[in-house]
C-alpha cells in the first residue's frame, strides 16, 4: 500500500464524491456514518475510491437487516463496506437493497477481498451479490434452509429475542435445553421423508467448481487429475478445516478451503446477548489470543459509548496484548515446525513459554485462555504485585532468552530452510487486493500495521518497528514473526517500566448497559491481522447488529494463489504460515 | 558436513534439555532425597521463570497452586444472597435460575431465594455473576474436578449443592475477603 496520493480530510472527500456522483451518493443521516450509495453506481464509486482516492484496502463487508422502517429509511437490507487508506479512513459506504429481493452488485471483481465476505453475507443474511464469480454458501452447507442472521429467523431452542430471558428471575424453575428437544431421545423424520431416497438438491459437497480444472488433461503428465479431500480435520490439525484440492500427480492445480465446521453463528448469539455479555464470547473466537479479542470488542464499544479509559488500564491492555502477540507467534512458529516435520521439539519449547504467559494471564484475569479481562472503559482487575513481578521476569529475562534460542536453532536450520524458502510466495499487490493483514501482509513487504497506521489504545507512545519481509514466502513470514516477537518485548519493556498508578476502570461495569443508537467499527492489530468488530446499536441494551471481521477468515482467501504449483506437503506448511484459528474462521 | 551444522545445533538443544532434566533431578535428590523433585517445595521453582529441564507436572499426583482469582465454578456464600437477580440478569449463557422466596406472614417477596439453580453444564465460567453481585454472595470457586458419569442433568446444581461456608470463601480468596471485611467495618464505623 505505497501511498502516492495526498490524503484529504473526509469532509472534502465527501463533497468531492457528492459532486462527482450526483444523485448516487448522499451522506447517511445521523447517527449513521459515511455515505449511502445507490446500487447501480456502487461499482463505479468503488473503482473511483480505489484508483483515484487511494482507498485500496476494503476491510469489511457485511449486511444488516432492517425489517422495519427506521430514521426515515424504508425497510431494507443494507450492505456496509469499510474502506481504508494506508493512513486514514474509514470511509463507510451503505448500500440499500429491497427487502423482498435483496440484490446488490458485487465488489469482488474490483476488490477480491470482498469475495469471502460477500459469500458470508449471502450465506447468513441472504443478500445476493450480482456478478460475484462464486456466490455459494460458505459457513453453512448448501442444503441449509434460510438465512440465520435475518431478524425473523429463529434458531433451534429459541427462547426470546433478547437476554436476559424473562424465565430466569424472580420465579425461574430450571429447564435444561436438552429436555426441550422436540424429538425426545429418538430421531424421527418428517412424514414422507427417508434418508435413503434423499438426493442432494444442490452441490452439497462442493465439488462442482473443481470439475472444469479436474477434467483438463496435462500435456506433460500422463495421469488424470484428481480431486482430493484434505480433512475435515487433518490439515495438520490446526482445527477442523477441509481443503478441497485438485492435484496433477502431486502438484496442486486448484485449492479451496471449505469451512464452517465450527460455525455457531457467533453474530446471532451476539445479537441475543447484552452488550457486556458478549465479552466472554469474544474469548472463544480466536482461542489462542483471547486478550486481543477482548480488546478489539472493547475498542469498538468505547467508540460507540465515547468512554475514556484510565491510563493505567491502557498500559495494562498494551502489556496483555503484547504478551498475547508473543504467545501467538511462539505457538504459530512451534506448529509450523510441527508441520515441517521437526515434530514436537520446536512446538514443545514454544508451548513451554506459552505456559508461563498463561500463568500470568491466570494470575491477572482468573483464567488461562478464556480471559474475559477487558471491560468497557478499562480492565476487570488490577495487576497484583506478584503478577507484575512475573511479567517483568518474563519480559526482561526469560522471553528474550527464548527468542534468541529459537532464532538460533531454527532460522538457519537447513531442513527448515529447504522446506520454507520460496514456498507459498504471496506478491504484495495480491496480498493487498485480497485484504490480507498481519504478518502475512507484512512478509510480502507491505509495512502496514494498525498500531502505526491508526493507533488505538496508547500505541503511539511506544517505540517499535514494523517488521516486514521481502519475498513473501513461508520463510519470510517466519522471520517477520520472530521480528515481531522482539518488537513485542520492546513494547513490553517500555510499558512495564512506565506503568503509571491510578484506577484501572473508569466506572464500575453495569449489568445492563444502554448504548446510544449508532454504529461503530473498532479494529485492532491482533496477532493474526486486523480484527474488527462492527456494531450497530438501536439505543437498547443489546446489539442490533454484531459482526466480527476476523483476520483468519479473510486471510484464508489467498490459499489458492499461494499453493498453486506446489506439492501437497507444502500446503500444510503454507496453511501453517497463514496462522489461522478455526474458532475465528468459522465463528 | 557443514551443510547440516545447524541441524546438529538443533539436536544439541534437545540433548541439553535432556541432560538438564537429569541434573535438576540430581539437584533435588541432594536437597530432598529420592523423588525430591516432586515435593511441594520444588514445584514453584521448577515451574518458575528460572526453571530448567523437563516441564511436566505429574497431575493428579502433583497440582499447580491456583491463583486467588482463578475462576472455577460459581458457588454461593452461606446466608448472603438476597435474591436480587443481578447474577441471573448478567449471566451470558443464562444458566442461573432463581425463585424469590415469599414472606409467609406478609405474603410479600422476601430478601432470600427459595430456590437457586445453576446449570454448570452450560456455565462458561466468565465470572460476571461474582463480579456484579452487590452482596458478595456468589463467588468463583476453585473446584474444577466435577466430571461425572451420569452426564448432563447431574450438573444442574441446586442451592444446597452450591452453598459453601464463609470460611471456605475466606480460605480460597484471602485478599478479596480481607478487602470485603475492611469495607464492611468502614461502613459500620460510618454508621
Amino acid at each position: 500500500m505505497a501511498d502516492e496520493i495526498t490524503p484529504q480530510p473526509v469532509d472534502e472527500l465527501t463533497t468531492d464524491l457528492l459532486a462527482r456522483f450526483p444523485g448516487a451518493v448522499q451522506p447517511a443521516p445521523a447517527p449513521w456514518q459515511g455515505l449511502i450509495v445507490t446500487r447501480d453506481r456502487l461499482v463505479e464509486v468503488a473503482i473511483h475510491l480505489r484508483d483515484a482516492l487511494g482507498y485500496r484496502y476494503l476491510s469489511s463487508v457485511t449486511g444488516v437487516d432492517y425489517p422495519a422502517a427506521t430514521d426515515g429509511l424504508p425497510p431494507r437490507f443494507e450492505a456496509v463496506y469499510h474502506f481504508y487508506r494506508p493512513t486514514g479512513g474509514p470511509l463507510v459506504l451503505h448500500v440499500h437493497a429491497d427487502r423482498a429481493d435483496p440484490t446488490i452488485p458485487s465488489l469482488t471483481p474490483v476488490f477480491p477481498s470482498a469475495g469471502f465476505q460477500e459469500r458470508e453475507a449471502w450465506d447468513l443474511m441472504g443478500i445476493r451479490f450480482d456478478g460475484h464469480p462464486d456466490l455459494r454458501r460458505i459457513l453453512l452447507w448448501e442444503g441449509f434452509d434460510g438465512h440465520p442472521l435475518r431478524k425473523d429467523y429463529h434458531e433451534a431452542y429459541y427462547e426470546e429475542d433478547k437476554k436476559p430471558f424473562e424465565s430466569r428471575f424472580p420465579d425461574g424453575h430450571p429447564v435444561r435445553a436438552e429436555e426441550r428437544v422436540p424429538l425426545g431421545n429418538n430421531l424421527r423424520y418428517p412424514p414422507g421423508w427417508s434418508p435413503r431416497e434423499w438426493r442432494p438438491v444442490a452441490d452439497v459437497w462442493g465439488y462442482a467448481p473443481h470439475d472444469e480444472v479436474a477434467q483438463q488433461k496435462s500435456p506433460t503428465h500422463p495421469a488424470d487429475r484428481l480431486v482430493l479431500n484434505m480433512g475435515p480435520h487433518h490439515p495438520s490439525t490446526h482445527g477442523v478445516l477441509r481443503l478441497l484440492v485438485t492435484v496433477e500427480g502431486e502438484t496442486i492445480q486448484k485449492i479451496e478451503p471449505v469451512m464452517g465446521f465450527l460455525h455457531r453463528c457467533h453474530d446471532k448469539i451476539g445479537e441475543r446477548n447484552t452488550w457486556l455479555a458478549n465479552m466472554p464470547y469474544t474469548d472463544r473466537l480466536d482461542y489462542v489470543c483471547s486478550m486481543t479479542n477482548n480488546l478489539a470488542y472493547a475498542v469498538a464499544m468505547e467508540k460507540l459509548l465515547s468512554v475514556e479509559v484510565p491510563e493505567r488500564a491502557e498500559y495494562i491492555r498494551v502489556i496483555m496484548s503484547e504478551f498475547t502477540r508473543f504467545m501467538n507467534h511462539t505457538v504459530s512458529i512451534g506448529f509450523t515446525g510441527n508441520d515441517v516435520g521437526i515434530y514436537f521439539t520446536a512446538m514443545l519449547y514454544a508451548l513451554e513459554e506459552r505456559e508461563r504467559i498463561l500463568d500470568l494471564f491466570e494470575m491477572v484475569s482468573g483464567s488461562r485462555m478464556m480471559c474475559n479481562y477487558m471491560r468497557f472503559g478499562g480492565v476487570a482487575h488490577d495487576m497484583t504485585d506478584q503478577a507484575l513481578t512475573l511479567a517483568r521476569q518474563l519480559a526482561f529475562e526469560r522471553l528474550p532468552r527464548f527468542v534468541d534460542k529459537l532464532d538460533d536453532f531454527l532460522t538457519d536450520n537447513e531442513i527448515f530452510r529447504a522446506r520454507t524458502v520460496g514456498v507459498g510466495v504471496l506478491p504484495a499487490d495480491v496480498a493487498v487486493a485480497y485484504g490480507c493483514t498481519g504478518p502475512l501482509l507484512r512478509a510480502s513487504g507491505v509495512p502496514y500495521d494498525i498500531r502505526r497506521a491508526e493507533p488505538y489504545s496508547i500505541y503511539d507512545q511506544f517505540d517499535f518497528d514494523v517488521v516486514t519481509g521481502e519475498n513473501g514466502d513461508v520463510y519470510d513470514r517466519y522471520l517477520v514473526r520472530i521480528g515481531e516477537m522482539r518488537q513485542s518485548l520492546r513494547i513490553l519493556q517500555q510499558a512495564l517500566d512506565r506503568l503509571p498508578g491510578g484506577p484501572v476502570i473508569s466506572s464500575k461495569p453495569k449489568a445492563t448497559l444502554k448504548a446510544p443508537a449508532g454504529e461503530s467499527y473498532g479494529r485492532i492489530e491482533c496477532p493474526k491481522g486486523e480484527l474488527g468488530f462492527y456494531l450497530v446499536s438501536d439505543g437498547g441494551t443489546n446489539p442490533y447488529r454484531y459482526h466480527v471481521r476476523s483476520p483468519s477468515f479473510v486471510n484464508l482467501a489467498v490459499m489458492d494463489t499461494m499453493c498453486r504449483g506446489h506439492l501437497i506437503a507444502d500446503v500444510v506448511m503454507i496453511l501453517a504460515s497463514i496462522d489461522i484459528t478455526l474458532g475465528e474462521v468459522d465463528r | 558436513m557443514t551443510a547440516s551444522l545447524h541441524v546438529l545445533k538443533a539436536f544439541g538443544v534437545t540433548i541439553r534439555r535432556f541432560v538438564e532434566s537429569y541434573l535438576d533431578d540430581l539437584k533435588w535428590f541432594f536437597k530432598k532425597g529420592f523423588g525430591g523433585r516432586y515435593t511441594p517445595e520444588a514445584l514453584p521453582i521448577r515451574q518458575g521463570v528460572h526453571g530448567r529441564g523437563i516441564f511436566t507436572v505429574q497431575y493428579p499426583a502433583e497440582r499447580l497452586p491456583l491463583p486467588e482469582r482463578f475462576r472455577g465454578f460459581p458457588f454461593l456464600v452461606e446466608n448472603r444472597c438476597v435474591a436480587c437477580g443481578t447474577c441471573a440478569r448478567v449471566c451470558p449463557p443464562q444458566c442461573i435460575w432463581i425463585v424469590r422466596a415469599t414472606d409467609p406472614d406478609t405474603g410479600k417477596p422476601a430478601r432470600r431465594p427459595s430456590e437457586f439453580h445453576i446449570d454448570l453444564g452450560i456455565c462458561m465460567q466468565c465470572g460476571f455473576c461474582a463480579e456484579m453481585c452487590p452482596f458478595d454472595a456468589i463467588k468463583m470457586g476453585h473446584e474444577i474436578e466435577i466430571a461425572s458419569f451420569s452426564g448432563g442433568a447431574s450438573f444442574l446444581w441446586d442451592r444446597e449443592k452450591l452453598t459453601r461456608p464463609v470460611a471456605y470463601h475466606a480460605q480460597i480468596h484471602p485478599t478479596a475477603y480481607a478487602e470485603e471485611q475492611a469495607k464492611k467495618s468502614a461502613k459500620e464505623a460510618k454508621e
